[in-house]
C-alpha cells in the first residue's frame, strides 16, 4: 500500500469473533480513517498556524507574558474559531465511528453472542466473577465516548463493548494497528526478543486488557508462557476469551479481576507484567496502587512495562502538550492529561522499581509493512493514536541479574 | 436481525459524559454534525458504486452478496483510496483554504483596491 494512504477496511483479518461488516459498513470505516488522516495531517496544521499567528500575540497581549501551562492554551485555543471547528469535526469523527461499529455489531448480536458463548463454554479461556465492581474511574464517563464504556451491556452476557471496540478500533487508529489490531503486542514481543533473546518468561499478567488484542500477542510469542489476561469489565472480556479462542491461541485466559488487589494471586508470581495504553484510563488514586501490586506480584528478575503515549516532561512544548490533552477533555479520557503530566519514573518508584531499575524505550507498532503503512508521524501526528508510544519499564532487581541498555524496538 | 432489542435505536445511544459545546450557536453543533454524517454517506455510496461498476466490468452481471463481500485487491484497495481521499479533499476545500489563509495571509483586498486607484 503506498505509504500515504491508509489500507481498505478489508485487510483486516475476519478472524472468527470479528463482526462481519456490510459493503457499506466497511465503506464507512474507509471514510472515517482517510478522514481522521485528513484531520490529523492537512487540517492539523491549522491549529499551530492559528496558535501562533493570532491566539499567542492575543495571550502576550492581554497578559504581557507566555502561557505558564497546557491550560492556559487550552482556555484560549477554545476560544479560537478554527480550533473550535477542528476539534467539532473530530469530535463527531469520534462519534460517528461508535455508531458505525454498533450497527455493526447490533444488527448481527444474536449470532455474535451465540458465537462467542460456543467457544466461551467449551475453551474454559474465561473466568469472570460477579463480585467484581466497575471503579469509578470506569464509570464516571464513557471512555473514548464507547456508548456504555467497556463495562455496559445491552443485555445480560452479551459481547456488544467488545465487539465494538474491535470493528472500529482500525477506524480511529487510521489502520495502523496491523490486520488483527494487535500491532502493540506484536511489539513488545519483537522488543523482549530483541532485549533478551534467551528470555522465556512462564506467567505473563496483562492488566487491563480490554479485548486482549495486546494480550494475545504475547501468548503466541512466548507459546510456553501461561498468560493472564485481567480487567474489570466482564463485558470486553467475554469478548476477548472468544476472541482469543477464535484465533486458536490457547494459552491465554481472561479473568475478571481489580488490578487494586490482585491478593489472589502470591508474591513473586509472574515473569512479565504488562499494561499496554491502560493507565491514562485510571486514576490519581487507583494508579499507585495497581503499581504497588504489580511490583508485589513481580518476580525478581521479572519485567514490568507500561507502554503510553509520551509523558508531557518539562522538556515538550506546552502547545504539543496541549495538542496531546485534546482527547482528555474531548474523547472522555479524564485522567489522560493528569497521568501524561506526572512524573511516571517517581511513581513507579514509589510502587518499588528503584530509578537505577527502571527504564524508558520508543515503541512502535509491528504490522506489515505492505499493506499497513506506519502512522505518520511529527507535525502530521494524530496525537493519542499514533502506533507510536514509549514504553515505561524495570526489570525487578535480583541478586544475579544486572541491568542492562535497553534498545529501541 | 436482533431479536428482543431496537438495533438501530440502540445504535445511537449517546456516551456518558457531557458533550462539550464547540460553537456558542448550538445549531451549528448540530449541523457539523448533520453535514459530515452525510458526507460520509455519499463516500460509502460512491464506493459502492465503485464496487458495482468493477462487479460488472469483470463479470458483466451482478448478485447483491458480491457486493457485500467484495474485497478489493491491492491495486483496487489503492484506486479507491486515492479516490476517498480526493473526495475528502473536495469536501473540505473550505477549511483547507483556510489553513492555506492563516500560512500565507493576504491583506484586506481593500487595500489593494486603493493602492490600484491611486495614480
Amino acid at each position: 500500500m503506498k505509504n500515504d494512504l491508509p489500507p481498505p477496511y478489508t485487510a483486516l483479518t475476519r478472524h472468527p469473533m470479528m463482526p462481519r461488516t456490510s459493503h457499506d459498513e466497511a465503506a464507512r470505516f474507509n471514510f472515517l480513517t482517510h478522514f481522521n488522516r485528513y484531520l490529523s495531517g492537512t487540517l492539523g496544521a491549522g491549529n499551530r498556524l492559528a496558535y501562533e499567528t493570532r491566539v499567542l500575540p492575543a495571550f502576550r497581549a492581554e497578559h504581557g507574558r507566555d502561557p505558564e501551562h497546557r491550560y492556559e492554551i487550552r482556555d484560549a485555543m477554545n476560544r479560537d474559531p478554527f480550533h473550535r471547528m477542528w476539534s467539532a469535526l473530530k469530535r463527531n469523527s469520534m462519534e460517528m465511528r461508535q455508531m458505525n461499529g454498533r450497527q455493526t455489531v447490533l444488527r448481527q448480536l444474536d449470532a455474535l453472542d451465540a458465537q462467542a458463548c460456543q467457544f466461551n463454554e467449551h475453551s474454559g479461556q474465561l473466568e469472570l466473577d460477579d463480585s467484581i465492581t466497575q471503579p469509578v474511574y470506569q464509570t464516571c464517563v464513557d471512555i473514548h465516548c464507547q456508548p456504555g464504556g467497556y463495562h455496559s451491556h445491552e443485555r445480560p452476557g452479551d459481547v456488544t463493548a467488545g465487539a465494538n471496540y474491535d470493528v472500529g478500533l482500525f477506524a480511529t487508529v487510521g489502520g495502523a494497528l496491523g490486520a488483527l489490531n494487535d500491532g502493540g503486542g506484536q511489539a513488545l514481543v519483537a522488543w523482549a526478543r530483541a532485549n533478551r533473546p534467551d528470555w522465556r518468561p512462564r506467567r505473563i499478567l496483562d492488566i487491563g486488557c480490554t479485548v486482549g488484542h495486546n494480550a494475545v500477542p504475547l501468548a503466541q510469542g512466548f507459546p510456553e508462557a501461561e498468560v493472564i489476561a485481567i480487567d474489570t469489565a466482564g463485558a470486553s472480556l467475554r469478548y476477548a476469551a472468544a476472541r482469543a479462542a477464535g484465533l486458536g491461541v490457547k494459552n491465554i485466559r481472561f479473568v475478571q479481576a481489580n488490578a487494586e488487589d490482585l491478593s489472589r494471586f502470591p508474591d513473586d508470581h509472574f515473569d512479565w507484567v504488562q499494561t499496554t495504553m491502560f493507565l491514562h484510563e485510571l486514576s490519581a488514586a487507583a494508579m499507585p496502587k495497581i503499581l504497588r501490586e504489580a511490583h508485589r506480584v513481580l518476580k525478581p528478575g521479572g519485567l514490568i512495562l507500561h507502554v503510553e503515549q509520551p509523558q508531557y516532561g518539562p522538556d515538550m512544548p506546552l502547545f504539543e502538550q496541549f495538542m496531546r490533552d485534546w482527547d482528555a477533555f474531548n474523547n472522555n479520557e479524564p485522567f489522560w492529561s493528569a497521568m501524561h503530566g506526572v512524573e511516571l519514573e517517581d511513581v513507579m518508584a514509589e510502587a518499588g522499581f528503584s530509578h537505577a531499575e527502571q527504564f524508558v524505550v520508543g515503541v512502535r507498532a509491528v504490522v506489515d509493512p505492505t499493506i499497513f503503512p506506519p502512522s505518520p508521524e511529527g507535525e502530521a501526528e494524530d496525537y493519542g493514536r499514533a502506533a507510536v508510544w514509549n514504553a515505561y519499564g524495570a526489570w525487578k532487581a535480583a541478586p544475579a541479574q544486572a541491568t542492562g541498555q535497553e534498545i529501541a524496538a | 436481525m436482533t431479536e428482543g432489542i431496537d438495533w438501530i435505536a440502540r445504535s445511537g445511544a449517546r456516551a456518558k459524559g457531557r458533550r462539550p459545546a464547540f460553537f456558542d450557536e448550538p445549531a451549528l453543533d448540530r449541523l457539523y454534525s448533520l453535514t459530515l454524517a452525510v458526507a460520509a454517506e455519499l463516500s460509502a455510496t460512491r464506493e459502492r458504486l465503485d464496487t458495482v461498476e468493477r462487479l460488472l466490468e469483470s463479470a458483466g452481471t451482478l448478485r447483491r452478496d458480491d457486493i457485500e463481500n467484495y474485497a478489493p485487491d491491492r491495486a483496487a484497495g489503492e484506486e479507491r483510496g486515492e479516490s476517498t481521499r480526493a473526495y475528502i479533499a473536495r469536501v473540505m476545500r473550505g477549511f483547507q483554504q483556510e489553513v492555506e489563509a492563516m500560512e500565507n495571509p493576504d491583506p484586506p483586498i481593500m487595500d489593494w483596491v486603493e493602492k490600484l486607484s491611486t495614480p
